[in-house]
Parts: structure tokens; C-alpha cells; sequence
């Protein structure tokens, strides 16, 4: 081929790459902004049929077989309790958890086979563990259809992410913090508590806000452990004005929960039903849309303050 | 002191060794009564029946449609996204955005389900006039959406820690972006990109809200996307939301479904993991 002829189907194919590369940036962009459009179409398609429902009534009122007079009272106040078991069986056992898997255990097989059970737990479909708490916590220790039951199974189910989260903020605190509270007489212990938990807070605060989150709208374990969708009565109160003041009967109380009672009405059939759907899962959208957007603000800021 | 932290690490292994003694357990008096046999050769699986059938390939039939329907989706779209946001995108447009996508799988799935049934499902009712109202093409589409997330989250970590002197090499021999991107990136990063598929099958295999509320509650036997099936999850649900005797055949039942489950779902979960491994030691 002659030199010039040459130099020009070079330059003809570099040409051809760079319009293919400019199709593809704008192809990509495209579909990224699609993407992001469906989760904008659907909340809008949520705000669009459901908005006109929610007031101080639909809040404040109990389901109804009348779709108009229907209200997500005992559901709120459902997922509420179960979130008050979760997170207090879910935060401290996963953190816990955490702390020994990345500072204390020693390296050999067993933590080997600890690690490939978390990755695995992480991904086990969270029906599993609605079947796992129907045989065990509601038929073997006999818990019942009841909010311990329901709060102990979202409390498996997001206890791999409050594992990991912490396991990954420690691991990001670079080595010299601990050999620098070791050289000056620190303990282990005296470590963990004083240098790494106080950094490894906003890594840890955004699990457990994801984790809480993931649980608030999980619906598929609660219904294996057959939560019942009408309730109308909420449970009996924590705190009782005569001795001993304080109650835990609330713990074996039958519940509702907002996923379950927007499943419910997602099945039935007629329009007004489905408005009360949508008013449903525009309450839950708003709550696990705000704790997601809460979390990446909180990494977002605990990435910015600290330069090691 | 130290014990107390390491109740919280036996508590995972606890965890996973309730599901699998409960699933053992409560299904075992199933496989007491019912040969093995006739989970493969039966073609219908309706143990609540009074002529029961046992055919779990009825079940697993729903969960693989839903499950293909939803790859084609995720894994085409996902990857794309990976490739354009690691080796295309501003970097302020890809911090920007990746949070956003990842809200993508932060939606409670019981509102993905009311979308697919009540949303989707009449747009592709105009397309298609016979699309019943229960469909797996519906659920598996918009399932796809909710794993989007995963494969490009995961996809775009492992292009980006693909190093820069490899890039740099192929555009040195003339190579366009698009060009390196696919032809070295894409291999350079293959085994983190195959944990994300691998990760997004568990999902979609496992995923129950979508697939109870909108592919339909009846065990068919049907590679047909547009038909309505009930998946491996959706009959779980459907079980439980009827009266469910202790100790019955079908509280039995549904531990058989989640057994099947369990295995699928922990092979997808540990070739995964593998995978991930795999990739974090080579960067």
C-alpha cells in the first residue's frame, strides 16, 4: 500500500473509533438516566394514585373492609415494634461480630468457614428465613404468630450486612493506628474502644441504617411466619401506669407490618383498594428512600473528615 | 471480654445452621411419605390436592423463566452501565449516579410487585392483547430492574481496579475506547463481572414479593414467559397465606420448596464468593 494511501485509511479507522466511542458515551448515558427514570416513573406512579389518600385518617385508622375508611394505623405501628426487636437483637450481635472476625479471631479454617458463611447468609433469599423462624421460633419455642417471632427473623436476615459493614470499616483504619495504641501500653480491648470503634462509627451507622431499611420492607419472611394482614387493634403498651410500670407483652402480640398490608391490598381486587396501595407504598418509598439517602450522606461525610 | 464478641461471631454460623436443621427437619417427614421419585416424575405439583402430585420441575420451570426473563434484562443493561460509568462518565456524573442506581435495590419489593402487576402489566397488555393479567414476562422484567444494581456495582469495581497500564497499552497500539474497554478491561475484570452474574441469579432465583404478586400463584409447567406460573418463593407465600396446620402436608411442602430453594440459591452464593475471591487476589 502506498505510504499516503497508507496514512489515510489510518486515520479514516482512528476516525471511525472515535465515533463509536462518542455513540457509546451517549448510549450509556442514555440508558443510565432510563434506569434512574423507571425509579422516578415509578414513584411518581405511586404519588399519582396514592397521594390523594394519605391524610391524618389514613394514618390514624385501622384497615377496614371499606377501601375508603382503611388506614395503615396498626401496620406503622407493626413495623415500628418489629424494628425495636430487630435492631436490638441485629446492632449489637452483628457489631460484636464484626469486631472479633476483623481484630481478634486468629486466621485458620474455622474463620475461613465463618467468612464463606456470611457471604453465603448475605445471599440466602430472605423467604428462608421467614420458613427457618415458622419452625423454629414460632413452633419449637413456641413464640407464636407474634412480634418477637417477626422481629427476631428480620434480625437474621440483616445481621450479614451489619457484619459486613463493620468488618469494613474497621478494615479501612490503616494499621499504624493500632500499632501506635499498642506501642503506648493499650490492651486489645483498650484499642478497639478507644481508637478503632470512635472511627469506624459513620461506616458502621450506614449498615446499620441499610440494614434497618432492608428490614422496614421486607414483607416475604413475615408472611411465611403467617402475619396476619386485618388487624384492627394495636398491641398492649410497653409502659402501664401502675407497678412494675413496664410491659413486654407487646413482644407476643399478633401484628401487622406496612409491607404486608400493602401486599394485602395489592391483591384485592378494584381500584380503591389499589389507591389505598399505593398510599401504602408511597409511605414506605419515602421511609426506605430517605434512610438510603441518610446513609450515603453519613459515609459521604465520615469519607470527607478523615485523611489518615 | 473477648467472649462476648464471639457469641456475636457464632451468631452467624447459628443462623445458618437454624435454616438448615429447621428446613432438614420439617421437610423430612415429606420425603417419609413421598418417594423421591415422584418429585421428578410427576409433572404437576399440587400437594394440597386430594390426589396429590409431586412434581417439583413444575415449581422449578416457574423460577427459571422468571429468572431468564430477568438476566436479560439485568445482565445486558447492567453491564453496560458498568462499562460506560467505569471507562466513559465524568467522575462526578459516576459518584453522582451510583448511589442513585443503588436506591434501585433499596425499593421494598412488595412496591416493585404492585408495579409490575398494576403498571407494567397493562402497558404490555397494549402490545400484547392476550398477556394475561398474572404473567412471568411482567415480574421477571421488572425483577431485572431491581438487579440491575448489583451487576453494575459490583461490575464497575472490578473494571475500574483493572490497572491503568493496561489501558494505556492498548490505546499506545491505537485501540479506541469502546475497543479497550471490551477487549482488555472486560477480560481484565471478567471473574469480579462473573460473581456479579452469578450473585444476580441467586437474587432472581430467591426474589419472592415480585414473582408472588405478579407471575401468578398456579404451578404450571411452561417455558412460555407470557403464560402465568407460580416460581419455587411464590408458592411458599401462597401456602402460607392459607391456613397452615403444624405437621400438615402442606406445611411440609412449602420446606421441601425451601430446601430446593436453599441448595440453588447457596450453589449461586458459594460460586460466587469463589469467583470474588478469585478476583480480589489477582488486583
Amino acid at each position: 500500500m502506498l505510504p499516503e494511501k497508507r496514512a489515510h485509511e489510518l486515520e479514516r479507522r482512528a476516525h471511525r473509533r472515535r465515533s463509536i466511542d462518542r455513540w457509546f458515551g451517549r448510549l450509556g448515558m442514555v440508558l443510565t438516566l432510563t434506569t434512574l427514570g423507571i425509579l422516578a416513573v415509578l414513584l411518581l406512579n405511586l404519588a399519582v394514585n396514592g397521594l390523594s389518600r394519605i391524610d391524618w385518617h389514613f394514618l390514624t385508622s385501622f384497615p377496614s373492609r371499606r377501601a375508603a375508611e382503611a388506614g395503615i394505623l396498626s401496620a406503622w405501628v407493626g413495623t415500628l415494634l418489629l424494628m425495636i426487636v430487630t435492631a436490638s437483637v441485629a446492632i449489637p450481635f452483628g457489631i460484636a461480630a464484626g469486631i472479633y472476625l476483623e481484630e481478634y479471631a486468629p486466621k485458620n479454617r474455622w474463620t475461613d468457614f465463618i467468612e464463606i458463611n456470611i457471604a453465603n447468609l448475605a445471599g440466602v433469599p430472605s423467604i428462608l428465613y421467614g420458613l427457618m423462624a415458622l419452625g423454629l421460633f414460632v413452633y419449637s419455642f413456641r413464640f407464636g404468630q407474634s412480634i418477637l417471632s417477626g422481629g427476631l427473623a428480620l434480625a437474621c436476615l440483616v445481621l450479614p450486612i451489619v457484619i459486613v459493614a463493620t468488618r469494613e470499616s474497621l478494615r479501612s483504619i490503616p494499621a499504624m493506628i493500632r500499632e501506635a495504641a499498642f506501642a503506648l501500653g493499650a490492651t486489645r480491648w483498650q484499642a478497639v474502644w478507644h481508637h478503632l470503634l470512635p472511627y469506624s462509627t459513620g461506616g458502621i451507622a450506614t449498615g446499620v441504617i441499610l440494614a434497618m431499611s432492608r428490614a422496614i420492607g421486607e414483607s416475604a419472611p413475615l408472611i411465611t411466619i403467617g402475619a396476619l394482614t386485618f388487624i384492627a387493634f394495636l398491641p398492649p403498651p410497653a409502659l402501664h401506669s401502675t407497678p412494675p410500670f413496664v410491659s413486654f407483652e407487646w413482644l407476643f402480640s399478633p401484628y401487622s407490618a406496612l409491607p404486608i398490608q400493602m401486599f394485602n391490598w395489592v391483591s384485592r381486587p378494584g381500584e380503591e383498594f389499589q389507591a389505598n396501595a399505593a398510599a401504602a407504598g408511597l409511605v414506605l418509598m419515602v421511609i426506605t428512600l430517605s434512610m438510603n439517602g441518610a446513609a450515603i450522606l453519613i459515609r459521604r461525610r465520615a469519607q470527607r473528615n478523615i485523611t489518615w | 471480654m473477648v467472649w462476648i464478641l464471639r457469641i456475636g461471631g457464632w451468631a452467624s454460623v447459628l443462623v445458618t445452621f437454624g435454616i438448615i436443621v429447621t428446613l432438614v427437619t420439617e421437610s423430612a417427614p415429606f420425603f417419609a411419605k413421598v418417594p423421591l421419585i415422584r418429585l421428578v416424575k410427576d409433572t404437576m405439583w399440587t400437594p394440597l390436592f386430594s390426589e396429590p402430585q409431586y412434581g417439583i420441575g413444575a415449581l422449578l420451570a416457574g423460577t427459571m423463566v422468571t429468572t431468564l426473563v430477568a438476566l436479560s434484562v439485568a445482565v445486558p443493561l447492567g453491564t453496560i452501565l458498568a462499562i460506560y460509568l467505569s471507562e466513559f462518565a465524568p467522575s462526578r456524573f459516576r459518584e453522582l449516579v451510583k448511589p442513585m442506581l443503588e436506591l434501585l435495590s433499596a425499593v421494598p419489593t412488595v412496591v416493585y410487585g404492585y408495579f409490575a402487576l398494576l403498571a407494567l402489566t397493562p402497558l404490555l397488555q397494549k402490545i400484547y392483547p392476550d398477556l394475561p393479567q398474572f404473567s412471568m414476562l411482567s415480574a421477571g422484567l421488572i425483577m431485572g430492574i431491581m438487579i440491575v444494581p448489583y451487576v453494575t456495582s459490583l461490575g464497575e469495581d472490578s473494571m475500574r481496579s483493572v490497572p491503568m497500564l493496561l489501558r494505556e497499552g492498548a490505546y499506545a497500539l491505537g485501540d479506541g475506547k469502546l475497543g479497550v474497554a471490551v477487549r482488555v478491561v472486560f477480560p481484565g475484570a471478567f471473574s469480579g463481572l462473573a460473581a456479579a452474574y452469578v450473585l444476580a441469579i441467586s437474587r432472581a432465583v430467591g426474589e419472592t414479593m415480585i414473582v408472588a404478586i405478579a407471575a401468578g400463584l398456579q404451578p404450571r409447567m411452561t417455558i412460555n414467559p407470557l403464560e402465568s406460573a407460580a416460581t419455587v418463593t411464590a408458592f411458599i407465600v401462597q401456602v402460607s397465606l392459607g391456613d397452615l396446620p403444624h405437621g400438615s402436608i402442606g406445611y411440609q411442602s412449602i420446606f421441601v420448596a425451601g430446601a430446593m430453594l436453599f441448595l440453588l440459591t447457596l450453589g449461586f452464593n458459594l460460586a460466587g464468593h469463589g469467583l470474588r475471591k478469585k478476583f480480589h487476589r489477582a488486583s
